[in-house]
């Protein structure tokens, strides 16, 4: 593919709301976990909460789509100049030549939980939740389609904890054909019930802050977050997506292939499609949930794929798993590593999974990251690798 | 004239599937819609997929169940190979008896909350079902645009076949919804349709098809003798798109992809030796 130009982007996660922010969090190994508070009865876990989501209020012409996702979105539009880039690469190309791809994957479910709380003695919804699009999934799509008055193809992506990632590829392939001229993409997900009480269901959420790819790791730390990538055919500054790949496990729902078949598959794809070869990557974010499967299953993908010298870590031990918007924040990440000269490590880990080969690391190191990869897979068997670039050539 | 936004690209449509209650299935859609048959009178038990697992068949979500039944039925009237597909799943408001189950029992007894429903809760449970089930480890997505999820998930799957040069499966599927939530997402029975693109013509292609995005907000009505056959559903926008296959007339299909843009089908259904009808 011709690559395409990040010439604007923005991020709201625990670990940091801004760019200066969350670089400051990474290089501090500061953590943005905390014991669960959310809710009412809360489960004994650690969360990635945003701090301040409830304050937010949204412009009145904004309040058809209030609801946690809805003012996350707004504190990710609102970061790091985004709006303000967006906004103007709508009037210089046109509002219907501007898509707007984006991925959750729990959208505004928190709004119908509630709802559910406070249901009237009649049945009905509570007066103030009565708003359909905040009950439907392409809330989180229409919401920042109706903030940034864009009026082009406005979908939003619901493949689990690879819909943001995936979000990059949708926008490539409606550049590549001329059906849109740029591209806003990117991901929110915010806390609710569903996915906490879900995944503690499943027996995968830590009682501990997470340890990716630890030998004695515990399962994951959910965690929200919302970001925004605007993608442009050139422009004056920013990384480049240089390449991406797309695949599916065909194996179970929950679990990953054993094997990590699918998620081979992707990553090779992203190579072929940038025309690049494993041995140019400088630095890889990993999927790295700190769930027992995943991490031993894509530790042994990158051991076989990877050089030796490729430096690879998880940094959901900052953000928590932020499902759906987990690929917009580690691609976020990886712009981080290449502007400031670091690698971030993987936090909270202390001994690695023996299955883990010399690429994954625990500590921060300076490094010179030209190119970067960065994993993303989901429920469902849904894998997607991007590959990112500080210039356009590797 | 709407103004054309992109440059039209042609694309062939190789084997198709629709299901609603009372047409369950295309050799029974198909005249119906052509208006040379009357619809069944009682609407039909909601399909069982083959692809799944006895025991699993019965607990499947209806989302999976009607995924399934439209995707495997637009594989066989193309006489496709599912494990070469890429797919596109649209669906507008996911599995809302699930919905409707998880906010019922998170106000209740969250921790009671039951691990599979909550794994067939993600939007793209029909997807992860349909590549499980078929051994396809080619890419699917999983979107959802409201009122014009079929005409975004249309132009999804046919930009995939131009861009990859690869045959693809578009699943579009709404159900019922249930509880307090059908107050604001309301939907009714079950409707399922499924279509196959190509970018090269093939044997069996069923039509050729143009198309582009264009500014402007005519979009194409379902002919009135149809429309009541998925009215209420809230994937009811892709029935046009079905009636001109079976019609077999050469004409333009305006589909909405949101508030100013369409997505435009020209149709062209070219003289065939062989006879075959989709």
């Amino acid at each position: 593919m011709k690559p395409l130009r990040v010439t604007s982007h923005s991020i709201a996660c625990a670990a940091g709301i801004g760019l200066p922010a969350l670089s400051a969090a990474l290089r501090n190994r500061a953590s943005g976990l905390r014991l669960n508070d959310f809710g009412e009865s809360p489960l004994a876990t650690w969360i990635g909460r945003v701090a301040g989501v409830e304050d937010v209020r949204l412009p009145d012409h904004l309040l058809e789509w209030d609801c946690r996702n809805s003012r996350l979105a707004w504190m990710g539009l609102n970061s790091d100049g985004f709006l303000e880039r967006a906004v103007a690469a709508r009037n210089r190309y046109g509002a219907d030549r501007v898509a707007l791809v984006l991925g959750t994957s729990t959208s505004s479910i928190g709004a119908t939980e509630e709802a559910y709380r406070r249901l009237l003695p009649d049945g009905q919804y509570p007066e103030d939740l009565r708003r359909p699009m905040a009950h439907t999934p392409h809330s989180t799509g229409d919401f920042v389609r109706a903030a940034l008055a864009v009026e082009g193809v406005v979908v939003t992506v619901g493949t689990a904890c690879s819909s943001s990632a995936k979000a990059f590829a949708q926008a490539e392939r409606l550049m590549r054909l001329g059906i849109a001229d740029a591209a806003i993409v990117g991901g929110v997900d915010s806390l609710c019930g569903s996915v906490l009480f879900g995944f503690n269901s499943l027996e995968l959420v830590s009682p501990e802050p997470c340890r990716p790819f630890d030998v004695a790791r515990r399962g994951i730390s959910i965690g929200e977050a919302g970001g925004f990538a605007l993608l442009e055919r050139d422009g004056e500054r920013g990384p480049w997506l240089l390449g991406y790949g797309e695949s599916s496990d065909a194996h179970h729902m929950s679990s990953p292939h054993p094997q990590g078949l699918g998620a081979r598959l992707a990553i090779e794809a992203a190579f072929e499609s940038a025309g690049l070869t494993p041995d140019v990557v400088d630095y890889i974010n990993l999927h790295g949930t700190a769930s027992q499967r995943n991490d031993e299953v894509e530790a042994r993908v990158v051991a076989d794929l990877f050089p030796a010298a490729t430096r690879a870590s998880s940094t959901k031990g900052w953000t928590g798993h932020t499902l759906g918007a987990a690929g917009i924040v580690e691609a976020v990440i990886t712009f981080l590593a290449m502007e400031g000269g670091f690698v971030p490590g993987t936090l909270n880990a202390r001994e690695l999974d023996p299955a883990c080969g010399p690429q994954v690391r625990l500590s921060n190191e300076p490094a010179d990251v030209r190119v970067a990869l960065s994993n993303s897979f989901g429920f469902g068997g849904s894998n997607c690798a991007l590959l990112f670039g500080r210039d356009a050539h590797a | 004239m709407p103004e054309s936004m992109a440059p039209p690209y042609t694309a062939f449509v190789e084997g198709v599937a629709l299901w609603a209650p009372r047409i369950p299935g295309w050799s029974v859609a198909r005249p119906v819609l052509r208006g040379e048959s009357e619809a069944q009178a009682q609407p039909a038990p909601r399909p069982a997929p083959v692809l799944l697992a006895p025991t699993e068949r019965r607990r499947a979500p209806d989302t999976v169940a009607i995924a399934l039944e439209v995707a495997v039925g637009a594989c066989e009237n193309a006489g496709a190979d599912p494990r070469e597909l890429a797919s596109v799943f649209a669906c507008t408001e996911g599995d809302l008896a699930i919905s409707d189950y998880m906010s019922e029992t998170l106000a209740r007894t969250p921790t009671l909350i039951s691990p599979t429903r909550f794994h067939n809760s993600v939007h793209n449970a029909a997807a992860g079902y349909w590549t499980i089930g078929t051994g396809c480890m080619r890419p699917y997505t999983a979107l959802s645009a409201h009122r014009y999820t079929f005409g975004e998930g249309l132009l999804e799957a046919l930009v995939q076949a131009e861009s990859n040069g690869r045959a693809t499966l578009l699943v579009a599927y709404d159900i019922e919804s249930r509880g307090p939530l059908a107050t604001m997402a309301p939907s009714r029975g079950i409707v399922g349709a499924a279509v196959i693109v190509t970018p090269t013509a093939g044997a069996r292609s069923l039509a050729r098809i143009r198309w582009s995005t264009a500014r402007g907000t005519e979009r194409t009505a379902p002919l009135p003798r149809n429309a009541e056959l998925v009215a209420g559903n809230a994937m009811a926008a892709c029935l046009p798109f079905f009636e001109a296959i079976a019609i077999q007339e050469d004409r333009t299909v305006r589909l909405g992809l949101n508030q100013s843009l369409s997505l435009e089908v020209h149709f062209e259904f070219p003289t065939r030796d062989d006879g075959r009808r989709p």
